[in-house]
């Protein structure tokens, strides 16, 4: 099998549920050309390398395009990029900005203050779940939560999921670069508009809170910090599509993972429940282990990059493989074992360097809070099919459905 | 005994392994002995009563009155069975009889011996001066502990004489607490010895744009106390008084080594030489293979930077160098390593976080690669003979672990390659504007010195300002 | 705290917002001798670092934290 077909394998959805067969195949030649230009980095040195590398660039508008994308690029007229889609110094600009009503420096607190309004979140969760014997942990659990927690987060009525959900699942789709339906041209088209209509609605949104600020972020934004720099209006309403798209389709994931992997390895399940305080090496491993952003499909090299032995061409496009990285045993001991006590974890999962996820604080968060409790109240809650039918998107990947059985829950 | 023959198995079953220097070096020196299975006695000897803490808080959160002086204590990796000799000078060494002597007339016995008595402050130079109630240095933690209460007085004024890190640091915490401060420095700009003139140049706007009252190319000629012994003013050599309450002396600092004076260790006020494998070397140049060097006080010669000794005052230094030591000391020579790494440092200071890699001096030019000089956010790399020899950040860290690399692999300078941020038509090298050599500035935290020691003779020379 | 590892992903700071502090966007500050009382945070920020950066003692303490679940309990 030449490295050729391999990344194809790997957004085929055959392999959504196990990749890392592939990955550890596709970790022999640590920077493989694919036979479409794409360079793809599966080693955990070398992709660690390229996170910090200011050769290498996030923004689509540096992309040499393939056959058949250029009508796509240019049509992305409608919304400029977002900060995870730009390079310095606009990039850094614009997230120094998102930060202020998030994070620290000027927002200290702002997350660590959401812990009991999650704790409730999630007991009201469960509590849905008491009188049952089976639940679907994506539709019952982590997709509802998450949601709740970027609504509640940034201001967004909670009472239009509806409405969003469906330009978000879209959006999503855009990122899947497989070949499968009706194929990535198509999606990304559809993805565009999808965008569109986000940032129209919460264009609405943001004019209301502006008018009307309450101690949300889009308020927050929208008021600016003073007379200090401040995002344009067009900026503002980007940035609120990618934390709410962000904040909703990636945690689902860590947390359905979470449980998946749970249940898989009883010994964890059994001392993540006498021991919460596992709950926090556990959620590191699980970002290591079951990374719910697989890859980075989208950097292209502004040079000539010498790595792994391989000259990347300048203008190639780059996938780093976060999720092989995360598996590579010249980085991890055992790579392949689920430790939740494991030292010195320096995983991939929320990437590197100056695209760090955005939401790391508050995904772990949610995930210590979920998987602590589920845990704790579910009474032998065992799956009801191994594996569980998967989403097709190999870049945000988890488990569309996962029925959990179980002999109902304690208080 | 058999250990000191060769027989590192020997010595790692049940040697007499010995520490001068309870410090970070020694800490980190004696945790890797016994990672490394070393089972017999080890002793560590520190002239300061406090067990081993760390130094970088005392000059940013213990000024500002966020940590107390004595709540910086170094976390222990694993626990050590040592005996600990603290608040005990170590004063004279016998090479050929292997025994440390101590400030009361003991004396200890090694097999193996590691030296981490690192540094210093450089006190003011005129000693009736320097013993005016108000004048200081920031070295300790019983210095910070003295610095602080003053701060925490309110003084009028401080004055900080020298503008390299530490110096800085200072200012910074004083402008923080809302007290005024002026600082003065012999060179053209702050932390002109360590970065450069260009870079100095972006320091001293961050001094002026907060509020310190910066005077460059001065040098202070007095101190003047009133009656009391108390400090009143400050003379400036451009005939200027300055009332201060406050003086404090960052002029650098002095390598702790005239304990070793005529011991036969190539030691001086520049340090004490050792091979890359951390052993040291004595008056001769020759090898020794039972006493090993770390930290500050260790000069070593590294293969990157033409071999050139180097003297690092880095806190990563103190680490790497001390567990290489530390591995040497129990290894047969086949499994020793070379102390090979990458010189790095930090520095906050007026809300800015300032990183380097590799040995700026060195570099002649300089080239801002990512943003900008004007808004104190850039990476700009140094340039020595086409190579890259050296990089800075200020607020830009992420990216240095890239410039590292590029050191590693003598990376052209200046860089020809397109990257983000980068400046229309690329970087352009421009001098650094390092000071001549030749004349002393305040406090480089790099100093390079010359090749292996080639003098025929060699005498001690004991630490003069 | 190794601050040449530190590359202020500020991760620390949203975990123990009373023992890490950032100072400007960059620069950390931090409480080096924290309190017993403080022991949950300081493991978190020291589990969730993305390039683990900080090293933890405490006197006689296990390596992970008692308590890191929610606040409230059903």
């Amino acid at each position: 099998m030449t490295s050729a077909t391999l990344l194809r394998r790997i957004t085929d959805y055959a392999a959504r549920a196990d990749p890392y067969p592939l990955y550890a195949e596709l970790r022999r030649t640590p920077v493989a050309r694919q036979e479409d230009g794409v360079y793809a980095v599966s080693t955990y040195w070398e992709i660690a390398g390229l996170l910090h590398d200011p050769r290498l660039s996030s923004d689509p508008r540096n992309r040499v395009p393939t056959a058949g994308e250029e009508d796509i690029l240019e049509e992305e007229q409608g919304l400029p990029p977002s900060f995870l889609r730009l390079d310095p110094p606009e990039h850094d600009r614009l997230r120094r900005l998102a930060t202020r009503p998030f994070g620290p420096p000027d927002s200290l607190r702002r997350v660590s203050d959401m812990r009991g309004d999650l704790a409730r979140m999630v007991s009201g969760l469960i509590d849905g779940l008491r009188d049952r014997e089976q639940a679907d942990i994506v539709e019952d659990f982590a997709y509802p939560f998450p949601v709740m927690v970027i609504c509640n987060l940034l201001g967004v009525p909670h009472e239009d999921e509806g409405r969003f959900h469906v330009w978000a699942e879209a959006i999503v789709a855009g990122l899947d670069p497989g070949e499968e339906g009706e194929g990535p041209a198509e999606r990304l088209r559809a993805a565009q508009r999808a965008r569109m209509e986000l940032g129209r609605y919460l264009a609405g949104l943001i004019e209301d809170r502006r008018r009307a600020p309450g101690g949300d972020m889009l308020s927050a934004l929208a008021a600016g910090h003073g007379d200090r720099e401040r995002m344009s209006p067009l900026e503002l309403v980007v940035t609120a599509v990618l934390l709410l798209i962000a904040g909703h389709e990636t945690t689902v994931n860590l947390i359905t993972n979470g449980m998946l992997t749970l249940l898989r390895h009883p010994d964890a399940l059994r001392r993540l429940r006498e021991e919460p305080g596992l709950a926090v090496p556990l959620v590191e491993e699980l970002l290591r282990y079951e990374p719910p952003v697989q890859l980075l499909p989208q950097r292209t090299a502004l040079a000539d990059i010498d790595v792994g032995g391989v000259t990347i061409p300048r203008g190639a496009p780059v996938w780093l493989v976060l999720a092989s990285g995360n598996r590579d045993p010249r980085r991890f001991p055992d790579p392949d074992r689920f430790d939740p006590g494991r030292t010195g974890n320096e995983h991939l999962g929320f990437g590197g360097g100056i695209h760090y996820c955005f939401g790391a604080p508050l995904a772990r968060l949610e995930a210590q809070v979920a998987l602590t409790e589920l845990a704790r109240r579910l009474v032998e809650p065992r799956l009801v099919e191994d594996p569980p039918p998967y989403r097709r998107n190999p870049v945000l990947r988890g488990p569309r459905h996962l029925p959990v059985a179980f002999d109902g829950c304690v208080p | 005994m058999p250990a000191a023959d060769g027989s590192a198995e020997e010595f790692r079953r049940r040697g007499h392994a010995v520490v001068v220097g309870a410090s970070l070096a020694g800490l980190r020196a004696a945790e890797t002995l016994r990672e490394e299975g070393f089972a017999g006695t080890l002793t560590m000897i520190g002239d300061e009563p406090h067990e081993p803490y760390d130094r970088p808080p005392l000059s940013k959160q213990v000024l500002l009155g966020r940590t107390g002086a004595g709540d910086t204590l170094l976390p222990r990796r694993r626990a050590l069975e040592a005996r600990w000799l603290l608040g005990t000078a170590a004063t004279g060494l016998d090479l050929a009889g292997r025994r440390v002597r101590l400030a009361g007339g003991e004396e200890v016995r090694y097999d193996r011996l590691l030296i981490a008595t690192g540094t210093r402050a450089r006190p003011w130079i005129k000693e009736t001066e320097a013993t005016l109630d108000g004048v200081l240095t920031l070295r300790t933690a019983g210095e910070a502990a003295r610095l602080a209460r003053r701060l925490d007085a309110r003084p009028r004024r401080v004055l900080v004489i020298g503008a390299g890190f530490t110096g800085s640091e200072i200012a910074s915490a004083c402008r923080e607490r809302g007290i005024d401060v002026t600082v003065a420095e012999r060179g053209p700009a702050p932390l002109v010895g360590a970065l450069g003139g260009v870079v100095g140049a972006v320091a001293a706007e961050l001094h002026r744009a907060h509020g310190v009252d910066l005077r460059c190319g001065i040098t202070v000629t007095a101190l003047e106390g009133d009656q009391a012994g108390r400090l009143r003013c400050a003379h400036l050599s451009d005939g200027t008084v300055l009332e201060a309450d406050v003086a404090v002396v960052a002029l650098g600092a002095v390598r702790n080594t005239e304990w070793l004076a005529g011991s036969g260790l190539a030691a001086g006020p520049r340090g004490i030489a050792c091979d890359a494998g951390c052993r040291a070397f004595d008056v001769h140049g020759i090898v020794t293979d039972d006493v090993f060097v770390a930290g500050d006080v260790a000069r070593s010669p590294h293969p990157l930077f033409g071999y050139q000794f180097l003297s690092l005052e880095h806190w990563g230094n103190a680490v790497a160098q001390a567990e290489v030591a530390a591995h040497n000391m129990v290894s047969p020579g086949p499994e020793r390593r070379p102390h090979l790494w990458l010189p790095a440092f930090w520095s906050a200071q007026f809300g800015v976080n300032i990183k380097s890699v590799g040995v700026p001096p060195m570099g002649r030019e300089l080239a801002v690669v990512q943003g900008s000089l004007t808004e104190r956010r850039f990476a700009a790399v140094y340039g020595h003979q086409g190579r890259v020899i050296a990089a800075v950040t200020f607020d830009h860290g992420r990216w240095l672990p890239f410039y590292g690399r590029l050191i590693e692999s003598a990376a052209p300078f200046p860089p020809d390659f397109a990257q983000v941020d980068r400046a229309p038509g690329g970087p352009r090298p421009i001098p650094a504007e390092f000071p001549d050599p030749a004349l002393p500035t305040h406090g480089p935290t790099v100093t390079l010195s010359g090749y292996a020691p080639s003098e025929r003779r060699v005498t001690f020379v004991p630490a003069r300002v | 705290m190794d601050l040449n590892r530190c590359e202020a992903y500020a991760q620390c700071a949203f975990q123990a917002p009373d023992v890490f502090a950032m100072h400007g966007e960059e620069a950390l500050m931090y409480e080096p001798c924290p309190g017993d009382e403080r022991r949950e945070q300081v493991m978190r920020a020291a589990a969730s670092c993305p390039v683990q950066a900080i090293l933890v003692e405490w006197p006689g303490g296990p390596a992970v934290p008692e308590e890191a679940g929610t606040g409230a309990r059903g």
